[in-house]
Formats: structure tokens, sequence, C-alpha cells
């Protein structure tokens, strides 16, 4: 039953007063691939984000999320941080979300606090230094500097966070994401503000990701040139509603989602799309 | 020091113009302010009537001195304040500096130690020595809250109350010991800091800030009125004073002064209570630091800095907070037994919001989440009150000039800037401006 996808989110709806935020939606994501969820502004794409990341609880809906060896996680029944401590589902922030006063590596340690709580005995050892918890924190330290390595700012791992330029902030808040070592790691426009030559880099680290840890990674992107070169699967949301869903290529095929992004009927898009051919 | 984005032709800061306008308007503020307040005088006279003259010449002369002295507070913040200028400071001043900064804490430590024998027979000088001390370790205690969880409480006293108040009953009721009652104190201080902890855990900022000074307030309000177990307003008296861990300082046979042989002096009681706050507030540090560099005081400082993110990472931000509380109320436990101790006698007026506003003061003075800054402050602020003794009347203006003066030169604090926790290369300060104060 585990099967191949990892994420399957069934019914999903989410009310905020009158206004139906994401109505009946269902997709699902794939093991070991990058889904991306896409659609015009205001489409309610946040809004599933912050569904599966337990920051809103649906007022419908079932969210499955299963892991390697089986285990099945509902969604829906977590919330807070337990979603990150125990579905092992972490996220970054359209609007980056780091610690600005730390220091990048000091970011990257934080994102592990759950390991090293429990390396340091809920404090209690950790407070006289116990051999253990002190080869903990290497080991902890070792693997944010690997990822620092990987997103090339060894260099600048004791400058304070909110010091570093827009581009790299990205970067590592994709790699503190990572530092918690999460099983589908959703990304909320990671592109969004970056340059051609940054967006190439990024698709490329989440290329790597994929390929090196197996995450899973469920993706919000407006920038199109790296949703169709990176995403296995896109799923296109139109006013909380899944309009189409399928490979890149069948997409950008897709009149209703032309239609969608240009704001025009489907019969003016299709015209469009004839002409242009 | 130097900002981002100098601008050469405003270098200098705003002209003559704009300080004069200013000056002008504080002027202006100041005749109305003080046309009651100093131009008119009232007394009453010999048969009960309403006497009142007008004394313009007062008047006059404190609206000048308003008008001089804020167009001289306006030049000094042009030379010292960093308005948009970039100040280059020769690099060997700036290793001088650096020096001395590294070299500020070890001298102040070891100057501490040595204080009890520098003024050994000033008693004056050893009472405010343990006054700071008190001070110092009460605003470390409340640096975790406050600086380093960013939750802003202002009813810290009510913890070194019921510190006070459980090491003073049970030594009166149950006779134990100070040694034994010390850990009690602490363990229920921090109880009651995860009581409060719970139902303000939702409120942010002002509404936490609110709801903790509401705390400080009931704690105090139930130690008046529960007469039968606190004595009420009376508080409680015939607190024993600290032994020599079980040795009494008194002059009899079975005291310290005797066994060792020596002369008794009263000067030994008080020279011990020196080292006993100077070791409690270094436990105290000592606790601090060392959590700071545990994954809790991490995670106590990334939910000041931003606590949507931490609990996208996972951090259990309820535990955190509690945690947070608690520590910080243990501190102010401790410290409440050793005041009772100290004063023998303790009654709810040593409780009051004055404390915690102090408290507070010191630590925002000294710098959100510095250890060396409060440290500094807590001496500036009790130290530096009693320095103005001689002035009289004027104490409390000069006093408050001094703090809007500091204020002004050092808007976040003596030590603004923090220390990472961990680093790979160097240690790097990390300038006041990115650390966040936290929203409660």
């Amino acid at each position: 039953m585990s099967g191949t996808e990892i994420l399957s989110v069934d019914g999903l709806s989410m009310r905020f007063g009158g206004i139906v935020a994401i109505n009946d939606l269902s997709f699902t994501a794939e093991r070991r691939k990058i889904t991306a969820l896409i659609g015009p502004n205001g489409a309610g794409k946040t809004t599933v984000f912050n569904c599966i990341t337990g920051f809103y609880k649906p007022s419908s809906g079932a969210m499955r999320l299963s892991h390697d060896d089986g285990q099945q996680i509902r969604l829906e029944r977590l919330n807070d941080f337990r979603i990150s401590k125990l579905a092992k589902v972490a996220r970054t922030f359209q609007n980056i979300r780091l610690f600005p006063g730390m220091t990048a590596l000091e970011n990257l340690m934080v994102a592990q606090h759950n390991v090293l709580m429990r390396a340091s005995f809920y404090t209690v050892l950790g407070l006289f230094g116990v051999p253990s918890y002190r080869a903990a924190e290497r080991q902890a330290i070792d693997l944010a500097r690997s990822w620092l390595d990987r997103i090339g700012l060894l260099e600048r791992a004791d400058d304070a966070a909110g010091n570093l330029p827009y581009g790299d902030q990205r970067r590592l808040e994709i790699a503190r994401a990572m530092c918690t070592e999460p099983a589908l790691l959703c990304l909320d426009e990671p592109a969004a503000g970056l340059n051609a030559r940054e967006s190439a880099a990024l698709s490329e680290l989440l290329l790597s990701i994929r390929a090196d840890h197996g995450t899973s990674i469920l993706l919000i992107e407006h920038d199109m040139s790296v949703v169709m070169e990176i995403s296995d699967h896109v799923v296109v949301l139109d006013h909380g509603v899944k309009i189409a869903d399928g490979s890149p290529q069948q997409i950008r095929d897709n009149p209703k989602v032309i239609a969608a992004y240009l704001g025009a009927d489907e019969e003016e898009a299709i015209a469009v799309m004839e002409s242009g051919t | 020091m130097a900002t981002d984005t100098p601008h050469p032709t405003h270098a200098r800061g705003p002209g003559i113009a704009f300080i004069l306008k200013k000056a002008l308007i504080s002027a202006l503020v100041a005749l109305v302010l003080f046309s009651l307040m100093i131009g008119i005088r009232t007394e009453a006279g010999p048969a009960g009537q309403l006497v009142y003259w007008t004394r313009f010449n007062e008047l006059a002369a404190c609206v000048a001195i308003v008008f001089g002295g804020s167009i001289i507070v306006e030049l000094l913040r042009q030379w010292f304040a960093p308005v948009d200028t970039v100040r280059i400071v020769p690099a060997s001043t700036q290793r001088a500096l650096a020096v001395l900064r590294r070299l500020l804490a070890p001298v102040l430590l070891i100057f501490t130690f040595l204080v009890p024998v520098i003024f050994y027979d000033q008693r004056y000088i050893l009472d405010l020595g343990i006054l700071v001390l008190t001070y110092v370790m009460l605003g470390w205690g409340l640096n975790v809250v406050v600086g380093l969880a960013g939750l802003l409480d202002l009813g810290y006293v009510a913890f070194y109350a019921v510190g006070a108040y459980s090491y003073a009953l049970l030594a009166t009721n149950f006779g134990l010991s100070f040694w034994e009652c010390l850990p009690l104190a602490g363990i229920l201080a921090a109880f009651w800091g995860v009581l409060l902890g719970f139902p303000v855990l939702r409120l942010r900022g002002d509404y936490l800030a609110i709801v903790t000074l509401a705390f400080g307030e009931i704690i105090r309000l139930v130690i008046i009125n529960w007469q039968s177990l606190t004595g009420g307003p009376n508080g409680v008296s015939g607190i024993p004073r600290p032994s020599f861990f079980g040795i009494p300082l008194t002059p009899g046979d079975d005291g310290l002064a005797h066994m060792l042989d020596i002369e008794f002096s009263p000067t030994h009681r008080i020279v011990f209570l020196f080292y006993l706050i100077l070791a409690l507030a270094l436990l105290t540090n000592w606790v601090t630091i060392r959590l700071r560099r545990l994954p809790i005081g991490r995670a106590w400082e990334a939910l000041r800095e931003d606590e949507v993110a931490c609990r996208a990472l996972g951090i259990n931000t309820t535990t955190t907070k509690l945690t947070a509380f608690a520590t910080g109320a243990m501190f102010g436990g401790f410290a409440g037994a050793f005041f009772a101790t100290r004063q023998g006698f303790i009654s709810p007026e040593s409780f009051t919001f004055q404390e915690s506003a102090l408290v507070l003061a010191i630590v925002v003075l000294g710098g959100m989440g510095s250890q060396l800054g409060v440290a500094l402050a807590a001496l500036t602020m009790i130290g530096g009150f009693e320095l103005f003794r001689g002035l009289d009347q004027y104490r409390m203006l000069v006093f408050g000039l001094a703090m809007v003066l500091l204020m002004i030169w050092r808007p976040r604090g003596l030590i603004g800037h923090r220390a990472p926790t961990v680093f790979l290369q160097h240690s790097h300060a990390i300038s006041s401006d990115l650390v966040k104060e936290g929203h409660g």
C-alpha cells in the first residue's frame, strides 16, 4: 500500500469564514520525485502548504504521508511542530524566515534541535558536558558544515544570516530545512527574487537533493523555467480548485492552464495557441 | 560601527536651522510644563488659606537651560551617535579597545573577589557590594527570559518573593537550614514560573507584559492578605542567619570564630554573605552560559528571532517557553532566599512592581542577552545611584538625565551585540541591528 506515493491529499478543503480558499483538492506526490504546485496569484497554493505543514487545520479532507518503512501518518491529525518532528515534513517560506541575528551555522544547528535535545538528555546531562553529547554536537556541526559547503556558504558560516545576500539566504533556508532530515521537503517559491544564474543553480541544488538524499520535494513556483526543467509532475490550481495535473509537457499544452494564466476564456486560449503554432 | 549606506552630503547631519528649531520646540514644551511647576509657588498661609507668588526669573532660567541644553545635546549627538556618518577609528585604537573589552570581565571578576579584602573595614561598601551582586544575579536570571527567549516579563519580582517567603516560612516553621531551603526555594519559584507560563503561552508582546505584571501583583497581594501564613503586612521576622555549612557565625563557643581561634567580628558574617551571593551569581552566570550553547539555549534565541520558523523546524515552542520561564524563575527564587537570610526580616513592601521595573531596566540597559552588559548595568544602576547620594534631592534628576543620555548614546544597551554560540573559523560579534528583541 505504501507504494510509490509519499503524500496523498484527498478532498482537502479550507474555508476562512465564507471564503473558500481550497475546494475539494486531491492530488498525490510521488516518492523521490519533484512535484510542482503552480497557479496564478491567489490560487491557494500557500494555503495548501500551510495545511500540509500544520500551520492551518483544514476544514475537511485527508492528507496521508507514507514513510519508506510503510508507516502511514495522517497529517491533518498532527499539528504545529509535530509535523516536522514526527512526520518529517520540512518547509521553507515565501518570505524568507531565517533567524537573522544568528550565524548561518547556528541556523543549521537550531534545525537539528530534536536530535541534539535527545543527545543532551533534555539538557540535564548536556549541562555537564558529557562526552556522548559532545560527540553528537560535533556530528551536528559536521552535518551543518557539509550543507554549508554544498550551498557554497562555508566561507560565510560565521556571519549573521541577516547579513547574507538574498540568494544566499534562500539557499540557506533550504539547507536549514534539509538539516531536519525530512522525508518530504516543501519549498514555497524558492526561486522568487533570484536572477537567471541563481535560478539555474537552485534547480541543480534541488535535483541533487533528490538524487543524493532521496528526499521527495513539493514545490510552489512561479518561475516556469525552474518548474518545467526540474519537476516530474505538475499540479495546477486556480481559485482553490485543481484544473490540471500531469507531466510538465502535458501542462504546457493544456488550454485550461493557459486560460487561467492569461485570464482569458478557454476558447480564446485555444485560438491563441493555434495561431501561434 | 559604520552604517551600511553612508550619504556623504548629509555626513554632518542637519544644519543650524534644524537644531535651532528643535531647541525652540523643546524650550516651548519646557515653558508650558514649568510655568505651573516652577513659575507659581503655592503654600498654606498662617490662617490656612492658599498663598501664592510668582517666580518668573527661575522660570526663565529653566527654559533657557532647556534651550541651551537641547542645542548641546543635538550637537553631541551629531558627534557621537551614528547619524549616517562613517567614523574611521585607527586600527591600532580598535585593537587596543578589543583587548580592553576582553580584559574587562576577568578584571571585574578579580576585583569583585578582592572587594572584601580591600574594603574589609568599610561596612557600607560591603553592604553596597552585596546589594549590587543581588541585582546582578536577578538581572542574569531575568536575562534568560527577556534577553534570550525574548519574553517580556514585568512580574519577575514575584519569583523573588516566592523564593524569599519559601525560605523564611520553611526556616521559621520547620527549622530547615538555609542550605536545605535554597534548592527548595529555587524549585518552588520554578514551579510558579511554569504555572505563570501556561496561561500566557498564547499571548505575545504587550499582552504578555500585562499578564506578567498582573501576576507579580497577585503574588504580592496574596502575601499581604494571607495573614495566617505570611503574617500579612507585618512580614516574617526572626529568619535564621546563614551558617557556614552548619557552623554558625556567632560569638559563642560553637561559632566559627572560636573554632578558628580568631577574634569574633560581625564583619565575618557580611564577608560570608558577600561571597555567598557572589557564588550564587556566578552559578547563575555559568549555567546561563552553558545553556546558551546547548540546544535549549539556541532554541530560546531562535524563538526570540522567529517563532514561526521554530515551529516549522519541529521545535516545541510551548516547552521551550516554559523552560525559559522556569529557569529564570529558579534563579529569582535563589536570589529571594538569599535576600531573606541577609535581611532576617521580609515583608511585602520589598516586592513591589518597582523592583521588577528596576531589574528589567538593568537587563535592557545592559543590552538584552549580554551577561557582561547586565553586570555592568547593575553596577551602574545600583552603584551609580549610591554615587549620587551627595546630591540630595537632585539625585533622581541627575540619575534620570544619565539614563536618558546613555540610551541616546547606546540605544541597544551597554553591550548590544551578540556573540555566536558556535563557530567554524572565527567568532564575530553580531551587530545589534540584526538581533531581534522578540515579540513576547
